[in-house]
Formats: C-alpha cells, sequence, structure tokens
C-alpha cells in the first residue's frame, strides 16, 4: 500500500466521520476512566501500593537532589563585577564519594526486596481448583473470549464474577495468540499481560466491585492496534447467572429475520463466523451468536446499534481501516436483512 | 606545548610506547565478530530439542573429524608461517603459507560436500525444520568467515609469489594470522555446540 | 619544510572551484570533515524525523482523529522511531566524537583514516535505503511502503506472513548497512584511543570524554552484533524459509525479543552515554572548575557499561517470565541506576563552589542535569517490574525515554553545537539566538513530556493512531501536540542561528570559552594535520597548566 493510496481513505473518512467515534465516547463515559491508581482488583491494587512507594522515594530523592542542584545554581552563579579569578579547584572527596554511593545501594536494596515480595504475590499464586477459567486468544484485531466450563463463546467483552473478600472467587486468564504479539491490559484490574503465539500466558483477577472496566491491546500488533478494544464486566452474582444463562442458550431464531439469515449463510460471512446451532462455524472472525448482548462491535471502534452494524457490514474500512474483515458488496435489500438478522441475535 | 613540556618537572624518560593500531583493530574486530557469533550459538542452543519434525541431528549429523584437524592445524602451520617471516625466510613462509592455504580449502570443500549430502541425500534443508535452520545459519556463517580468511590467505599468496611480501610486512601478515586463530577457535566452539552438546 | 608545503597546500585549496572543493570532501578522509559530515548528516535526518513527529502529535492531538489513516500513521511511528536511534543519534554522536577524540588526545587523525570514510560513507547510504522504502518497498504483491512495524520490529508481525511487500526487508537492510558503518567507527575509536595518545597521556589523564567514548565503542562492538544476527536470522526466515521465529514451526516470538533488546537496552547507553561526556567536558568549563572525581566518574561510566549489558528484559517484563527471571531483571536495572546517580552527583559537585557562567551551553547543561535526573527515576519506576506492568507500553514509557533522548541527549548535542561550533567553524553563535532556542524549546519539551507521563498513569498505550473520547486522554494529548510544535519552531531558531553565524558570526579565535582540554590549543577551525608538534601533556588539563603555571594540575592529581 503506497501513501497514494491511503488518499481515498481520508476523503471517503472525512465528511462522513471527521472526528467520528461513532458513538464510542459518550458509552466509554459512562464508565470510570481507565487509571492504575483506582485498582478494583487484588493484583492491581497490591501494585498501586508498591507504584506510591516507588514513586515517594523517587519523589523525595528529586526534591533532595533537584533542590540541592538548585541551590548550586543559584548560590555558585558568577556575580556581577567579578574579578574573573578561578574558584578553588577540588579534584574530589573519597568520603563524599562513599557516602553517595552506599545511600542509593541502600534505597535500591530496599524497592528490590519490595519489588520481588510483589512479584511473587501475584505471578505466584496458584490456581484453586474451582476457579473460573477464561481462555482468551488474541486475533488481529479482536479478542476470541471462551469459557471452556461453562460452553460458552464471545468476544471482545468479558464478563466476569464479582469476588468479595468474603467469598474469594478469582477468574484466570489463558491468554494465547492466532497470530502475532498482543498484550491483554485493563489497568484496573491488573498490570498487563502479554498475548504471544505459541505461549500459554496466564494471569488472574479478583474484582471486587461491580462495573465496566476499559482497556486495549497494549503490544503493537499491525494496522488497527489503537482499536482493538476490552470491555470487562464485572456482574455481582445475580447478574453473573443471567449472563451465563442467556449465553449459554441456542441461537435466537426469529422468523422476520429469516430473509436475512439466509443471505448471511449462503455468503462468505459463514466462512469467518460462527452462529451457533447453524451452518455457520467459522473461527475466523468473532462468534455472533449473541452479538446483540455486546455494547460495542468491532473489538470497541462502535458502539452496536443496527445502524453502526449496516455500515460495517457495508465496509469496515469506514469504522476501521484495514481491518480484515472485506467489504461484503452487498445491495442495499441484502444488507438491511443481514444487518436486520444480526440484530435479532440477542 | 614546548612551553608545557618545559613547565612540568622531570617528564618521564622512559619511552612512549602505545599498541600497535593493527593489533588493537583486528582484536576489536574479533571481538564484535564473537558477539555476533554468540547469537547465532545461543539459537542453536535455544532450538535444541524443539523441533516439531525430523530429522533430527542424531539422525543425520557425523562429526567432520578430518576437517575439525585440517582447520585446527592450519592454525599451527600459520604460526610457523608468521615465524619464518619474521626471520626473514621468505621460503619458509611461503610453503607454510601455502600449506594453510590447502588446510583451509580443504575445511571448505568438505563442509561443502557434508552439506551436498545432507541437501540431497537426508532432504535436509534450512526450511525443514528449527534444527536445520540454526545447523545451516551456523554453520553457514563460521564457513563464511573461513571463506573470507582464506580469500586473504589467497591474496597475501599472491603478493608472495610476486615478491612483494618481505618482513617488512610481518606485523600486516600476523595481524591476519590473529584473525585465522579466530575462525578457528569460533569452529571449536561451533563443533562443540553442533557435533557434542546438540547431538 | 614540509609544515610550510602542508599550509600552503590548504590555503591554495580554498581558492579552488565549487566542485573541486566539493570533490575534496567526498574523498576526504581527514576525521574532522567526517565529523562534520556526520553530524551534518545526522541534523538532516534530525528535521526529518521530527517533523514525521510533529505529524505523529497532530494526529493525536483530538480523539477519533482523521489526519492520517492507520497505515500511514503506522509507518510514521516506525521511521520517527528508527530514524532518530540510528540516522540521527548515532552519527551526531559518534560524528562528535570523530571530530574531537583525535584533537584532544593530541593527534593527527584517527587511526584508520580510510576506514573512516568508508564507515561514513556506509552510514550514508544506509539511511538513504531506509527512506527509499516509501519509493521501492511496494514488492509483488503492492503492499509495502516504509517499514510500519516499530522501530523494534517485533516477531512474528515482520515474517512474511504478517509483512507482506518489501518494507521489513527495507528495515532490516539499511539498518545492518549502518550497523556496519557504525562498527567500524567504533573500531576506530578504540585503535585510536588505545594507539594515538600523545606522550604523557596516560589512559589515567585523557579527558573524560575520551575515556567515554572508549566505552561506548566497547558497547558498540559487543552490542550492535545481536541486532545484526536478529536481523539476518529475519531476513533467513522471510527469504529461504527459515524458521527462527515463525511459531507456527515451533519458533519463538520471544527470542526476537531477547536478541533485539540485547542490543537495544545497550544501544541507549552507547546514546546516553556520549551526553555525559560533553556534560563532563562543557560544565567544568562554564562552573570554572576541574571536574569533580574524575577517577569516580570514569569507574563508574565503565561500570555503567558493563551492568548495561545485563539489564535487556526490563523491556521484556510482561511477556510472562518466571518470577525469578523479573525480580532478577528487576535488581540489575536498579543496580544500573547507582553508577548513573553518582555521576550526577559528581557534576553537582563540580558546579558547587564554582562561578557559574550562564551561556547558552551551560543552559543546555544544566536543563540535562534536571531532566536526566527526573528520567533515571522514571527509570527506577519501570524497573519496579509489577509497576511496570502497568506502565510499559504505554505513553510513560513513551515519556521517559523521550525525557532521556531529548532531555539529556538533544539538550547536550544543543550544548555540543554551541560550544564546538567556534572550534569547527572559527565564528561563535549567537548568545541571543541560543537563549531564544533554549527557553522555546525547554518550554516546549516540557509540555509535551510532561503530560505524556499522566497520559500513560491513565491507560494510553503506545503506538496507536487514535483514541476515543471519554477515557480522559483529550487534554494530555492536545497539550502534548501544542509542545511539539514549540520544539518545533526552536529548531527553526537554531537552524538560522547556524547559518546567519557560518555567513557573518563573530569570529571565534583558538580559545573562546578559555577551556583546558587540546582541541583549544589549535586555530579555530583547526589545520588539516591538528597540531604541527605532538603535545605532550601532563596532566588532565593541559590549558590549565599553560595559564596557571603557579598552580598546575599535576601537583593535585
Amino acid at each position: 500500500m503506497t501513501i497514494w493510496s491511503a488518499v481515498p481513505a481520508v476523503v471517503a473518512l472525512s465528511p462522513v466521520s471527521a472526528f467520528a467515534d461513532w458513538g464510542v465516547g459518550k458509552s466509554n463515559s459512562k464508565f470510570p476512566q481507565p487509571d492504575l491508581f483506582a485498582p478494583v482488583s487484588t493484583p492491581a491494587h497490591d501494585i498501586e501500593t508498591l507504584a506510591w512507594f516507588a514513586i515517594t522515594i523517587c519523589a523525595g530523592i528529586a526534591l533532595i537532589v533537584g533542590g540541592i542542584l538548585l541551590y548550586g545554581i543559584i548560590a555558585y552563579r558568577v556575580r556581577r563585577g567579578d574579578d574573573g579569578s578561578e574558584p578553588p579547584q577540588v579534584y574530589g572527596s573519597n568520603p563524599i564519594e562513599f557516602a553517595w554511593t552506599v545511600i542509593p545501594l541502600l534505597i535500591v536494596f530496599v524497592l528490590i526486596l519490595t519489588t520481588a515480595r510483589t512479584i511473587y504475590s501475584i505471578q505466584g499464586r496458584p490456581r484453586p481448583p474451582g476457579a473460573l477459567t477464561v481462555h482468551i486468544i488474541g486475533h488481529q484485531w479482536w479478542w476470541e473470549v471462551r469459557y471452556p466450563s461453562l460452553n460458552i463463546t464471545t468476544a471482545n467483552e468479558i464478563h466476569v464474577p464479582l469476588s468479595e473478600p468474603s467469598n474469594d472467587n478469582p477468574t484466570f486468564l489463558d491468554l494465547e495468540s492466532a497470530d502475532v504479539a498482543h498484550s491483554f491490559w485493563v489497568p484496573q484490574l491488573a498490570g498487563k499481560t502479554d498475548v504471544i503465539p505459541n505461549r500459554k500466558n496466564t494471569m488472574w483477577i479478583d474484582p471486587h466491585k461491580a462495573g465496566t472496566y476499559l482497556g486495549q491491546c497494549a503490544e503493537f500488533c499491525g494496522t488497527e492496534h489503537a482499536l482493538m478494544l476490552l470491555r470487562v464486566v464485572v456482574e455481582p452474582p445475580a447478574q453473573w447467572q443471567q449472563w451465563v444463562a442467556s449465553q449459554q442458550k441456542p441461537a435466537v431464531h426469529e422468523p422476520s429475520a429469516a430473509h436475512g439469515r439466509r443471505v448471511f449463510e449462503s455468503t462468505a460471512c459463514v466462512n469467518c463466523h460462527t452462529v451457533q446451532g447453524t451452518v455457520a462455524s467459522g473461527r475466523f472472525g468473532p462468534d455472533l451468536t449473541h452479538i446483540m448482548s455486546r455494547e460495542t462491535i468491532a473489538a470497541g471502534a462502535a458502539v452496536n446499534t443496527p445502524e453502526h452494524l449496516k455500515i460495517w457490514i457495508r465496509d469496515p474500512d469506514l469504522i476501521k481501516p484495514g481491518a480484515l474483515m472485506p467489504a461484503m458488496n452487498l445491495n442495499g435489500h441484502d444488507l438491511d436483512d443481514v444487518a436486520g438478522y444480526l440484530a435479532s441475535l440477542r | 606545548m614546548a612551553v608545557a613540556a618545559a613547565l612540568s618537572p622531570a617528564p618521564s624518560t622512559e619511552p612512549w610506547t602505545l599498541p600497535r593500531r593493527g593489533r588493537v583493530g583486528v582484536l576489536a574486530l574479533i571481538l564484535t565478530e564473537s558477539a555476533f557469533f554468540s547469537i547465532f550459538v545461543a539459537a542453536y542452543i535455544f532450538y535444541i530439542g524443539k523441533s516439531l519434525t525430523g530429522p533430527y541431528p542424531r539422525d543425520v549429523l557425523s562429526p567432520p573429524i578430518i576437517n575439525t584437524i585440517c582447520l585446527l592445524s592450519s592454525s599451527l602451520t600459520i604460526v610457523l608461517a608468521v615465524r619464518a617471516l619474521r626471520l626473514d625466510k621468505i621460503g619458509t613462509f611461503a610453503f607454510w603459507w601455502l600449506v594453510t592455504l590447502l588446510l583451509a580449502l580443504e575445511f571448505l570443500a568438505g563442509t561443502g560436500m557434508e552439506w551436498y549430502r545432507l541437501i540431497y541425500h537426508r532432504g535436509l534443508t534450512i526450511r525443514t525444520n528449527l534444527f536445520a535452520t540454526t545447523y545451516y545459519s551456523l554453520v553457514g556463517l563460521h564457513a563464511l568467515h573461513v571463506t573470507v580468511g582464506m580469500l586473504m590467505i589467497l591474496i597475501v599468496m599472491l603478493l608472495t609469489l610476486g615478491k612483494h611480501v618481505t618482513r617488512r610486512y610481518a606485523e600486516q601478515v600476523e595481524v591476519l594470522s590473529w584473525y585465522w586463530h579466530f575462525v578457528d577457535a569460533v569452529w571449536v566452539v561451533v563443533f562443540l555446540t553442533v557435533y557434542i552438546i546438540g547431538r | 619544510m614540509e609544515q610550510e608545503i602542508a599550509i600552503g597546500a590548504i590555503e591554495e585549496r580554498a581558492e579552488l572551484p565549487l566542485v573541486a572543493r566539493m570533490h575534496d570532501w567526498v574523498v576526504t578522509v581527514d576525521h574532522k570533515r567526517l565529523g562534520l559530515m556526520y553530524i551534518s548528516g545526522g541534523l538532516l535526518f534530525f528535521v526529518v524525523a521530527g517533523l514525521q513527529a510533529v505529524t505523529i502529535r497532530l494526529q493525536l492531538a483530538f480523539p477519533s482523529n482523521h489526519l492520517v489513516p492507520p497505515q500511514v500513521f503506522n509507518r510514521l511511528l516506525t521511521m520517527h522511531g528508527t530514524a532518530m536511534v540510528f540516522l540521527v543519534g548515532m552519527p551526531i554522536l559518534t560524528g562528535f566524537f570523530n571530530y574531537l577524540v583525535p584533537l584532544m588526545i593530541g593527534a593527527h587523525d584517527m587511526a584508520f583514516p580510510r576506514l573512516n570514510a568508508f564507515g561514513f560513507w556506509l552510514w550514508l547510504f544506509g539511511a538513504l535505503l531506509l527512506y527509499f522504502s516509501y519509493l521501492g518497498a511496494d514488492g509483488l504483491y503492492g503492499a509495502g511502503s516504509a517499514p510500519d512495524v516499530g522501530w523494534f520490529a517485533y516477531a512474528p508481525l515482520t515474517e512474511r506472513a504478517f509483512s507482506r511487500g518489501n518494507s521489513t526487508d527495507y528495515w532490516i537492510l539499511s539498518i545492518f548497512l549502518t550497523s556496519v558503518g557504525s562498527t567500524a567507527t567504533a573500531i576506530n575509536l578504540v585503535a585510536t584511543i588505545f594507539c594515538l595518545r600523545c606522550k604523557g597521556m596516560t589512559l589515567n589523564k585523557m579527558p573524560v570524554l575520551v575515556w567515554l567514548t572508549l566505552v561506548v565503542a566497547f558497547l558498540m562492538l559487543v552490542a550492535l552484533p545481536p541486532l545484526s544476527a536478529a536481523q539476518a536470522m529475519l531476513l533467513l526466515d522471510r527469504y529461504l524459509g527459515a524458521h527462527f521465529f515463525d511459531t507456527q514451526a515451533g519458533g519463538s516470538a520471544i527470542l526476537w525479543q531477547h536478541f533485539f533488546w540485547i542490543f537495544g537496552h545497550p544501544e541507549v547507553y552507547v546514546l546516553v552515554v556520549p551526553a555525559f561526556a560533553f556534560a563532563s567536558e562543557i560544565i567544568p568549563v562554564f562552573s570554572r572548575k576541574v571536574i569533580f572525581g574524575y577517577q569516580v566518574m570514569v569507574a563508574a561510566s565503565v561500570a555503567i557499561g558493563f551492568i548495561s549489558l545485563s539489564v535487556w528484559a526490563h523491556h521484556m517484563f510482561s511477556v510472562g517470565m518466571t518470577p525469578a527471571g523479573n525480580a532478577f531483571f528487576a535488581t540489575s536495572t536498579m543496580l544500573v541506576g547507582v553508577p548513573t546517580g553518582i555521576k550526577i552527583f559528581n557534576w553537582i559537585g563540580t558546579i558547587w563552589g564554582g562561578k557559574i557562567r550562564f551561556r547558552v551551553p551551560m543552559l543546555f547543561s544544566l536543563g540535562f542535569l534536571f531532566q536526566f535526573m527526573i528520567a533515571g527515576l522514571t527509570g527506577i519506576m519501570l524497573a519496579v517490574a509489577p509497576f511496570d506492568w502497568q506502565l510499559t507500553d504505554t505513553y510513560f514509557v513513551v515519556a521517559h525515554f523521550h525525557y532521556v533522548l531529548i532531555g539529556a541527549i538533544v539538550f547536550m548535542i544543543f550544548a555540543a553545537i554551541y560550544y564546538w561550533f567556534p572550534k569547527a567553524t572559527g565564528r561563535m553563535l549567537s548568545e541571543r539566538l541560543g537563549q531564544w532556542h533554549f527557553w522555546l524549546f525547554l518550554i516546549g519539551f516540557h509540555m509535551t513530556f510532561d503530560t505524556l507521563h499522566f497520559a500513560g498513569i491513565h491507560g494510553m498505550p503506545r503506538r496507536i493512531y487514535t483514541y476515543q473520547p471519554g477515557r480522559g486522554l483529550e487534554a494530555f494529548n492536545l497539550i502534548a501536540s501544542i509542545g511539539a510544535v514549540l520544539q518545533a519552531v526552536a529548531v527553526v531558531v537554531l537552524v538560522i542561528n547556524v547559518i546567519r553565524s557560518l555567513v557573518n558570526g563573530q569570529e571565534a579565535g583558538p580559545d573562546p570559552w578559555d577551556a583546558w582540554t587540546l582541541e583549544w590549543t589549535t586555530t579555530s577551525p583547526p589545520p588539516e594535520y591538528n597540531f604541527a608538534v605532538e603535545p605532550e601533556v601532563r596532566s588532565r588539563r593541559p590549558l590549565w597548566d599553560l595559564k596557571h603555571p603557579e598552580d598546575p594540575d599535576w601537583l593535585y592529581e
């Protein structure tokens, strides 16, 4: 692709969507802004505590050293009317060198101990036998989400149960990649863990506050790395059971969407997408069985509305330039019907 | 500066000798080349046992004893050659230099024949599996360095035949011989990695 | 007699036609000319890569912006990073060493003048090859333009399957070429320093800059090959079907990361130690004091060189290494901060009790001191591995390393330009324009990079072409982008300063700053042969001894 082939995309995008965020901005503002200093899960908490410790030490050093430097600059500036003589030449001082070697070494020693302790407390936690496991597979540029023990497959938006101090209920995430290196990052829940092909990484979270937490891929993975977003929805027990039950249901078969379903199943859609219980069993793209249960589409690039669905199916490049889903070139009638079919998949 | 020299009391009367630049230069080159080789050795060791399919090392590799003897002997013969040159014995120098060249050629020919056997008789190419990838790249990189060294030895051989090489150039010839020793030392490492550790 | 002929020959050259004078530059093996060519080439790419950065910042100034599409943006960020490291940092810094080291040790030239020229031209062709990729990298499928895989080109994104066309190949080959050139320069510097010092200049009496050059050269010799090796392996993967980083065949994506960072971390010390070297020459002169703790400074720099070879995986804390692995690299990374801090303290000790003159080189040096201290401290924060699990791959890291690259290194490059420009050209740069340059750049720098720390803390990852509203990132990005424009304006001021001074700047004389090392004993610019008579030195500051015969350094060293 040369720079010139980008011009049509830029031109096409401008009138349609200069600064358009497809409603995601408004959707984002309903939820807490990502902030590693507002943790809701133990790994993120432990990190935050350690972070403040490190920041305090570093700020202290900065104030002291910076202060001394500032003082020196002011106190030892050459004065007006100076006679031009050279000040006393001081070549060094072993006691001073010793002091400002030992003190930093002690600081480093303390930091290393606290750092190591947190490393082990986070990475070293064994997986309790009944813990929920979510299997996450990174793709260019979306997240495949499977719950093997619950027989659920979804994409991009991950629901996990609330974990309270009295009722510890951690969720373990097994991370794999189908193509290149990605990184799973939701700041309020945990530090990031890379998602690397031919390698299985594991992390855990135990969020104690219900809500939706925003994150995104944090390892450059190609064209649309920027729009490989994540939402983790932490559900209290009742809502969690409800969500699990609804995801485990088979695909909705709405009669009014029959034509749309026929178009969907007879075009290339089924090569990439799965709708459980139908002939659509492609694995290259997200599972669409319960697509309407998700708030966004295209891994967070647009809010999930029938209108946006239509635009996405018509030409994904309008919402996410470079996305691997091709423009389906459906005629207006078919497009409406397919979008209607997807809109029925609650 | 003459003033400065006059000012300093009792400047040292010892002669001011510094290392010779050719030696320092080739040692620096050897340092950097060692770093380069160690990455290929690291990759080889990292991938031991990780090939998803065969053929595997013990199926196809046989230690190249003759090649190794020739290459390591060439380090000895090149020392003899340099010594002869420093003593101005051009004839002796030319003899040992030629022997070195022939030993190097034998090593390259032997490696070539080994690769022919692996590729055509055992179907092992660089794309076959991880073992093949790391084997051909490591041994090939070393063979490349042998080739470059051999070409430089050949150039000196031709210059010798043209009666241009004299004791005056002994320093440069010795510096070249250090590079050659490095190439031989790398072979020791490669041999140990591929034919001893890796099997 | 020989000298007269030499001087006469030089005078004749000035009257030759332009073509002949240009030819002189093309065939030169004079370390001074090659040094200036390296620096000029580097500054040209500084402008190019800087404009790419400004474009990046304009795209990111607003959420969901569409100034440039993602494909173009990803090329911009890759080229900006790659160019700044290999086409700006390396040539400018080694260019300064090329120029200064023979002068500072009292030698006529480098140990291998022709190798020096070879290294330069190799670098130049590699640099042009990288930018030629915009035109040439279409490849068989019409895919590919400039490289777009990030400056560290993680596998398997760079494998054939995910990087079609030849953009990655341009990245590999151009950097391979420039690295060979850099290696040649490193060999040259080592040989020069060990073999060509003037009488009396033992290793213990070399200027600090020369010692640090030795450290940099050794780092280059040991750290550049891992990158070249990894690139060769990638090329084998892409063209001969090898499997070094082919995860489908059992290859390891992590192996690329290890090899790259085994190069990449020492590389950043290759870039920052020259800044230390400049600071160690400039700060003493403008404080009117000898450097505090010469031997400790040297020892600390050597220690930094060695320890820096053992910290590389702090760039990989999030890949899932074992806790022991993470703990080891956290430890080594924090340890490397100790000698680094010692150096800062010694510079403060140099200023202490001095008579500070706030000329432009010193202004930039003082900015360096504050900013490098902060950069080091955010580095310590990043060394705390669990904290790094949040901060890595975010704009916090971007802010940290730009604090080092710009706040420390570029600031000292500017200081070095103002300090040694008079020596190289015989003319002073304007002090007034220099002040404008400094203050504009300082404000712009802080506007951009102070705020970007917070963008990272608020969840903004690196290398994203856009971000959506509603995540608290808008204000940080807008301020950062305005700062970028300010920095660009400041650089324009520098360019104007350089051009005006070249045309009719104030004459400099041999020693405009009242300094103490050997380069200030020659004319400005120095004659081609540097020194008519080989100098003989007795202390680390031969000119101090000359100017203060009643109180020479060698009584106290």
